[in-house]
């Protein structure tokens, strides 16, 4: 089969490769319709996640049809339209149980890999290093789903790919960032951060009640999406993001804030200077611009919840800040399976629909050009979804009309 | 676990002797020894001549044995546990011997000053092979690993399901096979290096129904080698804590040398593993394979995260297919 597969420091290639097999019984082998790329794929693809070995297979939203079952799988058969979670969980360890699907004791062989940098491991996740299982990813024709009795949900047929694709991870990943900011009516939600999980973070702030949302980033298409989504915005390049909060909530400062950037911040100054060189020399492997700015922004007693991916050590960071006004931080790995099944009831019912946020269609030869264009912010460029059947592709030949983009 | 409780279980004494820590930190001040008297060979090798009375024509072999002194003690610095660097030390303490003895020979030489020198070096040799010894007999206690790990089932199931030995090949990685004579008696098939086979029959030393099994090797084997595993009911009835201490002696020839290659590198993380497959087992109903982790969960061991070739599936060294049974009926589908 055809996959995309990485090698080094923005280097991805499409090749060609084993096709997967059922290994474990409760294993399904998912014949992929469409894949995207996340943001969290550019941490990959900037060299900033350590365990990371050439042939790696990326990917980790992915959907399509049941081709084959192992035998302890009863509730998939072949032919049923699955949108696979990001998280590879076993549903039976004591994590699972709690529906903390991301912290799965069983699903990652590698544990003792992530214990030594995080002390405790999470959940295998799809395509995202050695450190999370050495999973390959779903970028790709085919894909072997662990757990498959646990993990893929059924979508019905008369919504689209790009409707329930997103269930996948980002619009879990959004939501679940709202969700911890444990939403009151009348609050006034501020989010860092406006690529693809920011927007689903906005709609799904004003989905669980939230009466203002403050959404902050610099590219112009993306604050407009946001705007689109109802978010009053801030442009950092153009305002000062405490002072402009302070002026919108007079001085109180927003009742939660969410970090949807994570680890690679980008911010005017000399704060991001700081850290870009600290990062380049491994004195701290992440840039937490956003989150420090979060903090000093939240409103006393308020809430941080931290749903962008750091991977490492941070410094300068405000604890006095967190401390002396009561704020409590939230974080996690989306638990994408507690959260599948009633937001698809929530596209069902029209209360949102997530393929506002596809900006291009691809074929998956075409990966090694999506990724350079995703991480440029080209052709405005927002979310990008391959194809492995898309017509026209199959050599990797690039062709200027085989995507389009939608504004 | 302390020390003597863990020997108590695994049937053995405490051992007499100087305890490993205190030889490395008397290896740790030789190492600062051979980096001082080094640096000074080699910086004043004619105040060194004086000192020691030989002829101060020998400047270069002196600069060269101030080169070795350092070699020796980077050596016990970069070690873990410097056996190596403390015993070449005693090979350098008996070269400056033989240096000294033809050098009293020379008639250049300062008879007294030689003596004096000697008698000093025959005192740090006397320390580094007190050292030296120490440091290799530790070596012969063995191998030790802990291991710990918590499962969602009662100290009955954990407990049952250990003591079918049958069982123990579905998660230990090197053992092939267990059978078990059913009067306490079991024999053994371990996996070696190169296709090589190892056997042992074994004994239960102690089994109290779900709290502990002790096992050891019987007298006739090649293998010493002794096991315990403990249950204990987690806090809160939120599962099994078991706790696992295996213990590896040296014998000689070819059976024993073998055994200690597969347990030597490493040994906790081996176990550790095991003991990660075994709460797959348990709670999953098989060991979890993933793409990266075929032929291994070391570094070294990883391959790319895309799927394998069939002739590599054939080279893997614990598929699933091998070890699924029993899977959980309960609480596996969460919708």
């Amino acid at each position: 089969m055809r996959a995309n597969c990485w090698y080094g420091k923005t280097s991805v290639s499409v090749e060609e490769v084993p096709d997967p097999q059922i290994l474990n019984q409760r294993d399904a082998i998912v014949k992929i319709s469409s894949t995207a790329i996340c943001g969290s794929d550019l941490h990959l693809y900037n060299g900033f996640i350590p365990t990371m070995q050439r042939g790696d297979i990326l990917g980790h939203e992915f959907m399509g049809e049941i081709v084959e079952v192992g035998r302890e799988v009863t509730n998939l058969k072949v032919g049923d339209r699955v949108v696979v979670p990001f998280p590879i969980s076993c549903g039976n360890c004591f994590f699972c149980k709690e529906q903390m699907f991301s912290l799965c004791e069983n699903s990652n062989p590698n544990a003792w890999m992530a214990e030594k940098m995080f002390g405790h491991a999470g959940a295998g996740l799809f395509g995202y290093s050695h450190l999370t299982g050495g999973y390959a990813g779903g970028q790709a024709e085919y894909a072997r789903v662990p757990f498959a009795d646990v993990g893929p949900i059924k979508v019905p047929a008369h919504l689209s790919d790009e409707q329930v694709l997103f269930l996948s991870d980002i619009f879990p990943t959004g939501y679940m960032g709202a969700e911890m900011c444990d939403i009151q009516p009348g609050d006034t939600i501020a989010i860092w951060g406006c690529g693809p999980v920011g927007q689903f973070s906005i709609r799904s702030a004003f989905l669980l009640g939230a009466e203002r949302v403050i959404a902050i980033d610099q590219v112009p298409e993306r604050l407009q999406m946001a705007q689109e989504g109802g978010a009053e915005t801030i442009n950092y390049e153009e305002q000062n993001v405490y002072e402009a909060l302070m002026e919108m909530t007079g001085g109180r400062g927003p009742d939660a804030c969410i970090d949807d950037v994570g680890m690679e911040a980008h911010t005017p100054g000399l704060m991001f200077a700081y850290d870009r060189v600290k990062q380049a020399m491994m004195l701290e492997t992440d840039r937490p611009h956003a989150l420090r700015e979060a903090i000093m922004c939240c409103r006393n007693g308020g809430t941080i919840s931290v749903i962008g991916v750091y991977g490492g050590f941070i410094d300068k960071f405000p604890i006095g800040s967190v401390m002396q006004r009561s704020l409590t931080i939230k974080t996690g790995q989306a638990h994408v399976q507690r959260y599948m099944r009633p937001l698809l009831q929530m596209i069902e019912n029209g209360d949102i629909d997530p393929s506002f946020v596809v900006t291009h269609r691809m074929g998956l030869e075409e990966a090694p050009r999506a990724y350079d264009m995703f991480k440029n912010k080209e052709d405005n460029c927002i979310k990008v979804v391959l194809k492995p059947d898309w017509n026209g592709s199959g050599n990797g030949a690039a062709k200027d009309d085989s995507y389009s983009v939608i504004h | 676990m302390p020390v003597n409780e863990r020997r108590r279980m695994l049937g053995r004494r405490a051992e007499p002797g100087l305890s490993n820590t205190s030889a490395k930190r008397l290896a740790k001040g030789l190492g600062w020894f051979s980096i001082g008297l080094g640096v000074a060979e080699l910086l004043a090798p004619r105040a060194i001549a004086n000192i020691s009375g030989v002829s101060n024509k020998h400047t270069g072999l002196i600069r060269l044995y101030g080169l070795r002194e350092i070699g020796a003690g980077i050596t016990i610095f970069a070690q873990k546990k410097p056996t190596e660097g403390v015993w070449s030390r005693v090979v350098g303490d008996a070269l400056d011997l033989t240096s000294l003895g033809i050098a009293a020979t020379n008639p250049e030489a300062k008879l007294g000053r030689v003596a004096f020198a000697t008698a000093n070096v025959l005192a740090v040799t006397a320390l580094d092979v007190m050292c030296a010894m120490q440091l290799s007999n530790g070596s012969k206690r063995g191998i030790h690993a802990q291991g710990k790990c918590i499962v969602n089932s009662t100290p009955e199931e954990v407990y049952q399901f250990w003591r079918n030995f049958q069982n123990l090949p579905r998660f230990m990685r090197h053992v092939d096979s267990v059978e078990d004579f059913g009067d306490g008696r079991s024999h053994w098939k371990v996996k070696g290096p190169a296709g090589m086979e190892v056997e042992w029959d074994a004994t239960i030393v102690a089994d109290v129904p779900n709290e502990v099994i002790t096992w050891r090797t019987l007298e006739n084997t090649d293998v010493d080698h002794a096991g315990a595993v403990r249950f204990e009911r987690a806090a809160g009835g939120r599962g099994t804590i078991i706790k696992v201490n295996l213990e590896y002696m040296p014998v000689g020839g070819v059976i024993g040398s073998t055994v200690a290659k597969l347990f030597g590198e490493e040994p906790e993380q081996q176990l550790d593993d095991d003991l990660r497959r075994f709460k797959q087992v348990m709670e999953v109903g098989e060991v979890v394979v993933s793409d990266g982790t075929l032929l291994g969960t070391g570094y070294l061991a990883q391959r790319p995260a895309q799927p394998a070739a069939a002739r590599e599936l054939e080279s893997a060294e614990m598929l699933p297919s091998e070890t699924a049974t029993n899977y959980p009926s309960e609480g596996r589908t969460m919708r």
